[in-house]
């Protein structure tokens, strides 16, 4: 057989007048679409005296639009086996949804009404608060959730929007009205914002052309920009334990803040991540504690660098008789780590894996519109996914050395212990 | 434009009696390699609970022919992902690559066939790991729940244990009772090999004939005789256990795959709960579309509870289908009880409707064509319904949806649903000190 290369995607772009950015890609896999349509209003934009309006505005936003009763979005919906999927991260609110191909049309209606002209009935946020409430309880239950929340808020001090919950707290829920919410949208929501991707069995000519009939009339003045204090990077250790004696098992959170993912060095700092805690199960810690210990299921590092520096969090679960030993093994290995560097032969392999994997990563409908959606949010370029390759085969040793020594030192950590664990 | 079940399957068969099918999709330049065993913890004895698992566990840990300093990165170097999981019929392992990797795929899944080492000190470390495990699910009272109400609702029938297996059992296993157990099921003859991708049929099995051709076929089998009995009467416990959240749980004995009463009690789900397609890899990462289904309805949008969820997953032998609700704050389980008995009496006593039925039917439609979006989401379809029972059965989905009428599914909403069919798990939460 040939040697495996990819193609590349090339997806369409285009930009209607009022500014809504509209991408297409066609592929023939499956008689499917995947609509995913991201506005720029994630959880940053939250009231400062009241996060967890966005979120709150996500599990209504889908109830109803100044056309269809939320009675009427069900059938739509139910009748196809289809559900909408709407996430908030920091920066991003998104509204996606995978629909067959018969049915993309009237989906994509429908999903552009909630994202222009929400009703936001008032008896549906009322219901929606109660669901939000109880996942904040649930959420309050769960060790892994309290510690990685617990560890972001450390990283992100003083009311810093990356520090603060997207579901925000059970007592700012409640204070919560219709009126806030459709005030939110009306600020935040505008076609400067958005951005629409549709990927699947549908031609990119009727993908555009049905994104600007249901777009081209949308009017709402741009947003201001939003402006996020700077990030002060940690400079001594910080330590915090969550007691929840009801459980079995306790949940390490453990990090750092570190770049933004337009700074030059991302890739240098994805491939040391990789190494460090991603590679096969969990890179150099998933050797360490899973591996040659048996002290946890679980364990490996995950980088997020975003519009401002993201942080870098490792994860694990151990009996609470581990803790102490796996808190320690962490230590060790960012030291030696950060001393030592990684070998050449470890970063050639998790290089080799992170390019290799691209046509896996971009095999379903979904996967590419959620690549696509990425590479717009950050100006990464039509042709992102064929120059990844290059931008990580030009990371060199002393580079992803040199992130390594740029964002990781135990003295500078952020670490939140919660389960069933007690200071000695 | 084709379907995974309109695409062509090819059989074939090695003289050891391994099974193997091919599905050819040129349609990315990736494979997908799964290899399937028919044991599951439904295969265990008391004793040895979880001994299924931690074999899979194992089998990870290097063999005769991959060093265990080799595992790490075998796959990887070719871009490929690799896992595994072991449930109450079966254990599979995978690897999805680009198609140059095609040959590895196989070596690997040869070696952990034939020549997996089990070395005493790995067998030790990966206790601890798997009792983590174990306690992290612990750590989530809803899965806690279903733990104990799938132990209650069977009393004869091995599908009551856990796949993961019980504490005791864990502290107590030994290394000779793994390999014992690995040996014993993890043979040609007792295996499905799946391939689906960017391969060529001839090519294909010749590869499967060189890596997996000397590998010889193990002994007959005996396989479980245990029929769980009828339940006679309601079945009832509860959890009362510090938390937050109080959840519900109602498990009803249900009819395996092959049975023909199978496919009306996927569509009754369907009308309570919303369709989840019929794929255990894929299908419950996308939220079904139940915002019209009646237990919805009757619970989450009358605020009594934040989400409720149904599941009647294919099983070999008859399983359970399970209805879950999360109670709002402040909400009473009995309340939440009281809601879905009557809507359950109400489908036993009226049926569905014909609207219901279209619907839900359409709803299967779309969420099989999502199910196998990928190479590694077929395969797994194939293997998984070639191993509970036969891929026919897979193939013959649509049509045996498309035949159900509104009398058999309220044939099985009078059988299923039955109160003394039934078993009730509260999880109750006592408050947090």
């Amino acid at each position: 057989m040939p040697p495996v290369t990819h193609a590349g995607l090339s997806p369409s772009r285009a930009t209607l007048d009022n500014g809504v950015v509209v991408l297409a890609k066609e592929t023939q896999t499956t008689p499917a679409v995947a609509i995913n349509l991201a506005v720029r209003a994630g959880s940053a934009c939250d009231p400062a005296d009241a996060p967890g309006t966005t979120w709150l505005l996500s599990r209504v936003i889908d109830r109803g639009t100044a056309r269809r009763s939320a009675d009427d979005i069900a059938e739509v919906l139910d009748s196809r086996g289809i559900s909408v999927t709407i996430t908030v991260t920091r920066h991003l609110f998104t509204v996606a949804c995978l629909c067959l191909s018969e049915d993309f049309e009237p989906v994509m209606t429908l999903l552009g009404e909630m994202v222009m002209m929400p009703s936001l009935p008032a008896e549906e946020v009322e219901t929606r608060k109660g669901q939000v409430i109880t996942a904040i309880r649930q959420d309050d239950d769960n060790p892994l959730v309290r510690a990685s929340e617990s560890l972001i808020a450390l990283l992100y001090p003083d009311g810093h929007p990356y520090g603060r919950p997207t579901k925000g707290s059970v007592e700012v829920v409640e204070t919560l009205t219709r009126d806030r919410l459709l005030e939110l949208h009306d600020q935040r929501f505008a076609p400067s914002e958005l951005s629409a991707v549709v990927v699947g069995d549908v031609s990119p000519q009727h993908a555009h052309g049905v994104a600007a009939n249901i777009f081209g009339g949308w009017r709402n003045a741009a947003p201001p920009p939003v402006t996020l204090p700077p990030v002060r990077h940690a400079t001594r250790r910080q330590r915090l334990i969550v007691p929840m004696m009801n459980k079995a098992q306790a949940d390490i959170a453990y990090g750092f803040t570190t770049i933004t993912r337009r700074d030059p060095d991302y890739y240098a700092f994805w491939l040391m991540n990789n190494v460090f805690g991603q590679y096969s199960i969990g890179g150099r810690l998933g050797d360490s504690i899973r591996e040659r210990q048996g002290m946890a299921y679980y364990v490996s590092s995950a980088l997020d660098a975003n519009v401002a520096e993201g942080p870098l969090v490792i994860r694990a679960g151990v009996s609470p008789s581990n803790v102490d030993r796996a808190v320690a093994s962490i230590d060790e290995e960012i030291t030696k780590l950060i001393t030592e560097g990684l070998t050449p032969k470890e970063l050639d392999e998790s290089r080799r894996y992170l390019i290799g994997s691209i046509p896996r990563a971009l095999e379903t409908n979904t996967a590419i519109a959620n690549f696509l959606q990425i590479a717009e949010f950050f100006g990464l370029g039509l042709d992102y996914d064929v120059r990844l390759p290059h931008l990580l085969g030009a990371v060199t040793l002393e580079q992803a050395n040199a992130a390594a020594r740029r964002a990781l030192h135990p003295d500078r950590a952020a670490l939140v212990i919660a389960g069933p664990y007690a200071e000695a | 434009m084709r379907t995974a079940q309109t695409a062509t399957i090819r059989h074939g068969t090695l003289e050891n009696g391994l099974k193997v099918l091919i599905q050819e999709e040129h349609t990315a330049p990736l494979a997908s390699v799964w290899c399937w065993y028919k044991v599951g913890s439904k295969d265990e004895r008391p004793g040895l609970t979880g001994v299924s698992h931690w074999v899979e566990h194992m089998n990870f840990k290097g063999t005769k022919n991959i060093p265990r300093d080799q595992v790490k990165g075998i796959i990887e170097q070719y871009g490929g992902s690799w896992n595994g999981y072991t449930w109450i019929d079966q254990t599979t392992y995978l690897e999805t690559a680009t198609r140059d990797a095609l040959d590895r795929m196989l070596f690997i899944e040869s070696e952990r066939m034939a020549n997996c080492l089990y070395d005493p000190e790995d067998c030790e470390s990966e206790r601890t790991v798997i009792i983590s495990e174990l306690q992290g699910g612990e750590n989530d009272p809803d899965q806690l729940l279903e733990q104990e109400v799938t132990a209650t609702a069977f009393k004869a029938h091995p599908y009551q244990h856990p796949t993961i297996g019980w504490l005791p059992d864990l502290k107590m296993m030994t290394r000779d009772d793994l390999y014992g157990y690995y040996r014993r099921y993890y043979v040609p003859n007792n295996a499905t090999l799946v391939i689906v991708g960017d391969v060529e049929f001839d090519d294909a099995m010749r590869r499967v004939e060189h890596h997996f051709g000397g590998i010889q076929p193990g002994g007959d089998l005996e396989r479980l005789r245990t029929v769980e009995p009828d339940q006679t009467g309601e079945r009832r416990l509860t959890i009362r256990k510090e938390g937050t959240t109080a959840y519900l749980k109602i498990g009803f004995h249900a009819p395996a795959a092959a049975d023909a009463a199978f496919v009306p009690v996927v569509l009754l789900d369907a009308v309570l709960t919303g369709a989840k397609g019929l794929n255990l890899w894929s299908s419950f990462r996308a939220a079904p579309p139940q915002r019209s289904a009646r237990l919805y309805r009757a619970l989450v949008e009358r605020g009594l509870a934040s989400a409720v969820s149904g599941s009647m997953v294919p099983t070999e032998q008859p399983f359970l289908y399970t209805v879950s609700a999360t109670a709002t704050q402040g909400t009473p389980l009995s309340s939440v009880e009281r809601v879905l008995l009557e809507e359950f009496e109400r489908v036993r006593r009226d049926g569905i409707s014909d609207q219901e039925l279209t619907k839900a039917k359409a709803q299967l439609k779309a969420r099989l064509v999502f199910d196998n979006d990928s190479v590694t989401n077929i395969a797994h379809q194939l293997g998984y319904f070639e191993t509970i029972a036969s891929v026919d059965l897979f193939t013959g989905l649509p049509s045996r949806i498309a035949a159900v009428t509104r009398e058999e599914i309220a044939d099985a909403a009078r059988a299923v649903l039955a109160p003394s069919n039934r078993t009730v798990g509260w999880f109750d939460p006592l408050p947090v000190a």
